[in-house]
């Protein structure tokens, strides 16, 4: 009996120590050496593994971070400038901060001022609306209205306004992966400079069509007048294919093109409101609207 | 037995209501509005300006490359402009638009009825007389048929099938061209025959066309080397791939062409343009086009000049009916349907349907339960609830292993699909995805 319980120690135990050479021979054969930075520098990104860094999740972002020499074509949205400088004090360089970014919606298309002339009645996808036809109204460049970006959107920072058809664009909630921007089919969403107190100026329109065009099919479409190019003090404004562009770098916020666009296609958001200037600025949308009815 | 293709297929209801009716020739309009891009290719360069005074056959649109076609005038008149119009692809593409006046045709064009029998032109003079004319298949893709005979060196070429099948429901347009014009048809199958080098031609043909299946079996014993054979009626048995398999059992490997196992499919519309071009001088400007559906006054088949909005089709054929829920460019199950009346007719147009809404509708969707009906059915053999999904997901690596690439887009699936999920649509968005992939892989 002892001697049965003695062999099965001894044999186990010689099993066991057997075992555990040959694991430790291969363990150090096969051995990977891992930058232990990886780690340290995954740790402090925001783990949310959107891809807007350009990277197949955080842990991919960290090793790219590593192995760079040069970290200014590395940014991760999500985190920021914080998080980057974290991450070069770990590896040790240096980074520019950059201009924090938002995602704008450039269309303001809703049925009030973009009629439906047809029904989609396909896949609930924009994509696959695109890649049918032109869309639901006359402008084929718009919003086709059926939530691709608020899927694409990992932050919940987009929903569909009901009203409007149109997605709207959480400022505090945006990250600025740009995840909407790719899901966009007619790319109407851009990343645009976050300005203090998220004040924004931007053309609200993507239609590339002559003017007439354009305002048949959309009353607050851009048509390419060119009055907020010749109104900009700050040559901000370009025009290209009938359609105005405001770079964001060069604008200084003066609001002198809002007024100034006869189709209100160029948006002022989170501005306090006109003191003296506030009457002609309502004014004019109005008195546009007005001859149209007339019309 | 009748012979088909062994996997899978659906089959839907025919609703062929203009089998009956003879090809009429549809009055002139009073502008056409022709595509620069209606063929698979690069689209053509316009030739023409504003201003400019064309004949009907007057080439207008040059082909830029070997893949594409040229493009002639359907009308005589004036270019009024070329601009961006609303087209059967439901985007705003460049079209030429030229005012009608009067019908003055080209001159070198055989305007006389009578049949012309003897080839007097050799295999490359025909390959270079189809080009020249702007031929591209009619059955509904538009691959320029010069193309697919210029057979490349070391491939050998045994036979040339010929699809009589329009195994599309409610199509009849290739029904009434092999009534009609079966002896044209005959002769252009010849030419096609002569500038391939080959002996046998097959036509085939769905048994739901028997007085077809007939007529051309009568005719045949003057054309020697020509088969009819008769299949049994089964969708998609017009896509090339399931029609080499019907009728000579060999299978197009997987990113393949015919070309691979030594057949050439061509259309009984292309082979009647083929015989009109080579021994009329006539080039392609107006093809067989169905105008029908439910409740369609008159269903009709029209002979129709390139470029001829739609509203003149329906007016027609009597009207739009008031259930019109939707108008398709095609047959019910691969067609698409059109966001204006006032898109014009392309080469590619075998029909136009006008559906009542309660048919037309999308069915109401609800979850997979994977029940695999779409895998029965599939006739590539793929699995189209996964390849959906994969595609829905983004998935493109396991979506190019999974096949994507073979899809031939026939919808068999989503027709069958007892939830009513639009699985065509993600399949085709991942098919694009795929493509773009492997484009960009091979640069």
């Amino acid at each position: 009996m002892s001697a049965t319980i003695l062999f099965t120690i001894i044999s186990l135990s010689a099993i066991g120590a057997t075992a555990a050479i040959i694991l430790y021979i291969v363990a150090q054969k096969f051995k990977v050496y891992e930058d232990p930075r990886i780690g340290q520098v995954e740790e402090i990104l925001p783990a949310a593994n959107c891809g807007g860094c350009g990277y197949p999740g955080c842990r991919g972002f960290a090793e790219a971070l590593v192995k760079a020499d040069d970290l200014s074509p590395y940014f991760c949205p999500v985190g920021g400038n914080e998080t980057m400088a974290k991450a070069a004090e770990i590896l040790g360089k240096v980074v520019d901060a950059k201009d924090p970014l938002v995602a704008v919606i450039r269309c303001s298309g809703s049925p009030a001022h973009r009629p439906r002339i047809n029904q989609y009645d396909g896949a609930s996808s924009c994509a696959i609306s695109a890649s049918l036809y032109s869309g639901e109204t006359g402008c084929q460049y718009g919003c086709l209205g059926l939530a691709d970006c608020v899927e694409a959107c990992d932050f919940d920072a987009i929903f569909m306004d009901d009203e409007t058809g149109l997605p709207v664009v959480i400022d505090d909630k945006c990250t600025a992966c740009g995840a909407c921007v790719k899901a966009c089919p007619n790319t109407i969403i851009e990343l645009r400079k976050k300005n203090k107190k998220d004040r924004k100026i931007f053309v609200s329109c993507v239609n590339k069509d002559k003017g007439g065009i354009a305002k048949k099919s959309c009353a607050v479409a851009c048509i390419g007048c060119g009055k907020c190019v010749k109104v900009c003090p700050y040559e901000a404004i370009t025009l290209e294919n009938f359609l105005a562009y405001i770079d964001p770098n060069k604008c200084k916020l003066c609001r002198k093109c809002v007024t100034e666009c006869p189709t209100g296609a160029i948006l002022e958001i989170n501005f306090p409101e006109r003191k003296i200037k506030e009457d002609s600025a309502e004014e004019a949308p109005k008195a546009q609207e007005t001859k149209e009815n007339e019309n | 037995m009748l012979k088909t293709f062994p996997k899978g297929g659906v089959h839907p209801e025919e609703g062929k209501y203009s089998a009956n009716s003879p090809i009429e020739t549809l009055p002139l309009p009073k502008t056409v509005y022709i595509p620069i891009a209606q063929h698979i290719g690069a689209p053509s360069k316009p030739i023409v300006a504003k201003g400019d005074k064309v004949k009907v056959g007057d080439k207008i649109a040059e082909s830029l490359g070997f893949v594409s076609a040229n493009i002639h005038s359907s009308v005589s008149g004036t270019v009024a402009k070329i601009e961006d119009v609303l087209d059967s692809t439901g985007y705003k593409r460049p079209c030429i638009v030229i005012d009608v006046e009067g019908d003055d045709w080209n001159e070198n064009i055989d305007r006389t009825t009578d049949l012309k029998k003897e080839i007097g032109l050799s295999d490359k003079e025909i390959i270079q007389k189809i080009n020249e004319s702007g031929i591209v298949g009619l059955g509904g893709a538009t691959f320029p048929s010069h193309v697919k005979l210029s057979v490349p060196d070391g491939k050998k070429i045994d036979v040339l099938i010929i699809n009589g099948v329009e195994c599309e429901p409610y199509l009849t347009s290739d029904h009434r061209l092999m009534l009609e014009k079966a002896e044209e048809m005959l002769i252009g199958i010849q030419i096609l025959m002569k500038a391939l080098g080959v002996n046998l031609a097959m036509i085939g043909i769905e048994n739901n066309k028997p007085d077809a299946i007939n007529h051309l079996n009568k005719l045949i014993k003057n054309y020697p080397g020509i088969e009819v054979h008769p299949l049994k009626v089964q969708y998609p048995q017009g896509g090339e791939k399931q029609l080499i398999k019907a009728l000579i059992n060999r299978e197009v490997p997987s990113g393949g062409l015919p070309l691979n196992v030594g057949a050439v499919v061509h259309n009984v519309g292309t082979a009647f343009a083929v015989y009109e071009a080579v021994q009329k001088n006539k080039p392609l400007f107006e093809r067989v086009v169905t105008l029908t559906g439910k409740s369609v006054k008159k269903p009709s088949n029209f002979m129709v000049r390139i470029g001829t909005p739609v509203s003149n089709l329906i007016e027609a054929a009597g009207g739009l009916p008031e259930d019109s829920g939707k108008i398709i460019n095609g047959g019910p199950m691969m067609g698409k349907a059109i966001n204006s009346l006032e898109v014009p007719v392309v080469k590619g147009a075998s029909g136009i349907l006008i559906m009542p809404e309660d048919i037309s509708a999308r069915k109401k969707q609800s979850t997979c339960i994977r029940c695999a009906k779409c895998v029965s059915v599939c006739p590539q053999g793929l699995e189209p609830y996964l390849l959906a999904k994969l595609a829905k997901l983004e998935k493109n690596d396991k979506l190019e292993t999974g096949g994507v690439m073979d899809c031939i887009e026939c919808g068999s699936c989503a027709y069958t699909c007892p939830a009513g999920l639009p699985l065509l649509d993600y399949i085709r968005l991942g098919k694009a995805r795929v493509s773009k992939i492997i484009r960009s892989r091979k640069q």
